[in-house]
């Protein structure tokens, strides 16, 4: 589904990633875990087709980057940990406008649909700039599911929430991965990341240092080998 | 027709959220308003006749009113991180920005609406009459169009408030000086075909401007 060969990234003098070869399958849930500075924003941008890689070839939903950008952007769904939203548009409008974008059929429908998904169809009618910073990431997530999108990239979609708003999150997002949608998530907390997916990385220095199923390692294991890699 | 389609949600969507936020029409407004005064007194003070110094007056108004709502309308886009929802979505990059483009002019003819009868006002000069506007509005189209590029490249620096007016007045010179030339022939009465040069110069700036935009945006919008 997502493939990367000798991806690297150079701004200026730093190089923030160094030859990647990554391999995701479809319907798979993976969490990307490193330190401040290992390149994890830059490697989601690039898999996001929103930055260009200095070398190396990046291929999303058999489209190849960035021929297939505009091709490829029909497949990706982008949460981040800012809701990319529009303040002073109500929470209808601006699933309307991200929906007009995409082209998405029945849009009054799928709408509906989606602010039932993300419990605010009472708030339809108010501005986002209005909301909570919980319920701003939970309009997020419609927005970023409006076109029922093949991949999810997550950049710390936890950022800023309170406890209680980031239980209600995972939730949500633990619903989206149903085997047939391809997530791929960065994020700081070991635990949570690890409980929510099926192989979990390390990206220290640029490299992918670390590759594990969960299937295959415990949590404890995962976290020793972390405290090692990235030393 | 679905590109036409994409231009205008976009241009839709940036009306809607400016009108009523008021935040770039209200600062753009505010400052032409100070800046005509200041004019207008200083003017008074020195110079006999106003329809030398008037269209000069006019258009660095619009240059300066239309700076601050470039850098605002995309900075602000780019800050709550709404550009890459933007950016995200399967369509021509060219339709963002001639989007962006649009509704950046939209609201500097706007503010152009209220600056114009003001230079009446102050200036007691015909600035209100159809050739005026057609020159107001080509200025404005290639101003706005090679602004809302340069405000994008901007925006992603540090320096973005000083990097667009050293990146937009140099190139912007051939539009300004071609706007005003004209904006004097015409407020003057003098024969077209005496300042039709520069009328042609500002033609040939809108179209080399926006086609020049139109090719290298996606280049501009990706780390």
């Amino acid at each position: 589904m997502i493939t990367a060969k000798s991806l690297s990234k150079q701004f200026g003098p730093l190089w923030a990633l160094r030859s990647i070869d990554l391999d995701i399958r479809p319907g798979e849930f993976t969490t990307i875990v490193g330190p401040n500075g290992a390149g994890k924003t830059t490697l989601l941008r690039i898999l996001a087709t929103l930055s260009r890689p200095t070398s190396g070839q990046v291929s999303i939903a058999g489209h190849l980057l960035p021929r297939g950008a505009d091709d490829a952007r029909r497949h990706i769904g982008l949460l981040s940990h800012l809701p990319l939203l529009y303040g002073d548009l109500t929470a209808e409008e601006n699933l309307r406008f991200f929906g007009q974008m995409y082209d998405v059929p029945n849009l009054k429908a799928r709408i509906d649909d989606l602010l039932e998904q993300v419990d605010l169809s009472e708030r339809r009618h108010d501005r986002a700039r209005t909301f909570s910073r919980g319920m701003q990431q939970r309009l997020a997530i419609a927005r970023a599911l409006m076109h029922n999108p093949s991949i999810l990239l997550l950049d710390e979609p936890f950022t800023g929430l309170d406890p209680h708003a980031s239980d209600r999150l995972e939730e949500l997002l633990r619903g989206l991965n149903d085997g047939q949608r391809t997530v791929v998530m960065t994020i700081h907390d070991l635990d949570r990341g690890w409980a929510m997916c099926q192989r979990a990385l390390v990206l220290a220095r640029g490299k992918i240092v670390y590759d594990a199923r969960t299937a295959d390692v415990d949590v404890a294991t995962f976290r020793s080998e972390f405290r090692r890699v990235t030393q | 027709m679905s590109y036409l389609r994409k231009v205008f949600i976009i241009v839709r969507k940036d009306l809607v959220t400016e009108l009523r936020s008021r935040e770039m029409i209200f600062s753009m407004g505010a400052f032409s308003v100070l800046v005509i005064l200041l004019f207008a007194f200083a003017f008074d003070l020195r110079v006999t006749k106003a329809g030398t110094v008037a269209p000069g007056a006019l258009w660095s108004v619009i240059a300066f009113a239309g700076m601050l709502g470039l850098g605002r309308s995309i900075s602000a886009e780019i800050d709550r991180g709404s550009f890459d929802a933007l950016l995200l979505a399967p369509v021509d990059r060219s339709a963002i920005f001639f989007g962006k483009a649009l509704g950046i002019i939209a609201f500097m003819m706007i503010v152009e609406a209220v600056i114009l009868p003001l230079f009446v006002i102050f200036f007691n000069l015909p600035f209100v009459q159809p050739l005026i506007i057609l020159i107001v509005v080509l200025g404005t189209v290639g101003y706005g169009g090679i602004g809302t590029l340069l405000a994008t490249m901007a925006a992603n620096t540090r320096l973005r408030e000083v990097l667009l007016p050293v990146l937009l007045l140099p190139i912007a010179i051939p539009a300004l000086l071609a706007a005003v030339k004209c904006t004097a022939g015409a407020l003057d009465g003098r024969d077209f075909a005496e300042w039709s040069n520069w009328f042609g110069l500002l033609i040939a700036f809108d179209l080399i401007m926006l086609g020049a935009a139109f090719l290298v945006y996606d280049f501009v919008v990706e780390d």
